[in-house]
């Protein structure tokens, strides 16, 4: 770097050059700089959760509620033990960057690749369970019914249990299809039915006596509103209008839309980020083993993504805590 | 750079003998307090649940609290904050805490409101 710098002969002095500001390098100056954007920009997205979360105080659902599966297991419902696994495994991976950067100090190019090897598998891992949860949020679980106005109708027991619609609907025989594209106008298609119809729903409601309704809405002791069988059946035969099975972008069986919106969207962009926190790593770990870095001497770029694999680390913790927790 | 490393933490209460042990020292504090997290997430005690703090349950707080305690220790420690000078750190982390602190307080008030506004007034729900 140094050959394409002119000499001023002012070498030394204040304002000759040469000074790096901040006693930080050039590059690692810049990943301060983006960390600092990047993190308004999730704050950003955060506040706009806590906004719509305070809009609706009294209708959001209970992360507790929602996130409660664990790959392999079929047992009671478990809230927060897979998000904490998946907590601890990125606080790991940011452990073994900060090894690896340790290492980098001390010039140990073996140590330097093993321990980005593992922080590229804990990231990998972290990527996957992401995955997973996503996928269980939309597949969804016991399935609602949304009402003309919106809202969300969940169904209970008379012992306060939850209970699938797929338990207690009752089949109507029809004819109806799927509409494809193959078989209608070409810009006609449909979106995937659900395995019930609201009829079924209704008339499997109406046939078994101890179903009652809960509302999204949170009495005083936050917990959603469990109506009478009365007011319940009144509630869905009145103002049912479709069966909700999970949650995509418009419509969420656990509660309000804008949950699931939120949750795609920022989980998203973080899982986003934590795979492009990936990808880097690979390149730095192929260049650590390449030995590019002994050739210059110097393992800084190590430590520069990893000031980024830790602002990814960072941005979960606040995620953990303002999804899943609070 | 800088290759040495302030090995106290808590303030100077711990000290550890080499950059190594610090990283997994820190790690050990963080786990304790995710795992206070989950467990306080699982039990939900009603005495936190039912006390509430300038409009917000004392349990959130908690929370809230033993998060930016992790953030801390993952900025100061990991991302090596603590050995960088002062005006690089201050000018990093004011920065963003005063713009966060801004932008959350602006929309939570006006969330806040426009709840208002939905319960005591004609417009129902909007979705």
């Amino acid at each position: 770097m140094e050959a394409t710098v002119a000499k001023t002969g002012t070498e030394g002095k204040t304002w000759g050059g040469g000074h790096s500001p901040l006693n930080a390098s050039y590059g690692k100056l810049m990943m301060w700089f983006f960390i600092v954007s990047d993190a308004l920009t999730f704050s950003g997205f955060i506040a706009s959760y806590g906004f719509s979360r305070f809009k609706f105080i009294d209708a959001w659902p209970i992360a507790d509620e929602v996130f409660t599966h664990i790959p392999f297991y079929h047992g009671s419902p478990q809230p927060m033990i897979y998000v904490a696994f998946m907590t601890l495994v990125l606080i790991f991976s940011s452990v073994t960057m900060v090894l690896a950067v340790d290492a980098g100090h001390r010039m140990k190019q073996t140590r330097v690749a093993w321990f980005m090897f593992f922080t590229i598998i804990g990231g990998a891992v972290f990527v996957g369970s992401q995955a997973w949860e996503w996928a269980t949020f939309i597949k969804g679980d016991h399935g609602a019914v949304e009402t003309h106005g919106g809202r969300i109708l969940q169904f209970l027991n008379t012992e306060g249990q939850r209970v699938s619609i797929s338990d207690f609907a009752e089949p109507i025989p029809t004819e109806r299809e799927t509409l494809e594209r193959n078989s209608g106008m070409w810009f006609q298609t449909e979106s995937t039915r659900t395995s019930f119809t609201i009829d079924e729903v209704k008339a499997g409601f109406a046939k078994h006596e101890d179903l009652l309704i809960r509302t999204q809405y949170l009495d005083e002791n936050g917990r959603p509103t469990v109506l009478s069988r009365e007011a319940s059946l009144e509630k869905l035969m009145n103002e049912g209008k479709m069966v909700v099975e999970g949650a995509n972008l418009q419509h969420n069986e656990y509660g309000h839309p804008l949950f699931a919106d939120f949750f795609f969207f920022i989980t998203g962009f973080h899982g986003f980020h934590v795979f492009s926190g990936v990808v880097i790593n690979c390149i730095i770990f192929f260049n650590v083993i390449l030995g590019t870095y002994e050739r210059r001497k110097s393992y800084e770029m190590v430590e520069k993504v990893g000031l980024y694999w830790h602002f990814v680390d960072l941005v979960w913790v606040f995620v953990f805590t303002f999804f899943y927790l609070v | 750079m800088a290759h040495e490393h302030k090995l106290a933490i808590f303030r100077g209460l711990l000290k550890f003998r080499s950059n190594v042990q610090k990283i997994w020292g820190v790690f050990a504090f963080l786990c304790v307090v995710t795992a206070v997290e989950v467990a306080l997430g699982i039990l939900k005690p009603q005495s936190l649940t039912h006390a509430h703090l300038l409009a917000m349950k004392v349990l959130n707080w908690i929370f809230i609290l033993l998060t930016l305690v992790k953030a801390y220790y993952i900025t100061w420690d990991f991302m090596h904050m603590r050995d960088e000078w002062k005006s690089l750190r201050r000018s990093v982390v004011w920065t963003a805490v005063f713009l966060i602190c801004y932008l959350i307080l602006i929309l939570l008030i006006e969330g806040d409101y426009i709840f208002d506004v939905y319960k005591q007034n004609y417009i129902k729900f909007n979705f």
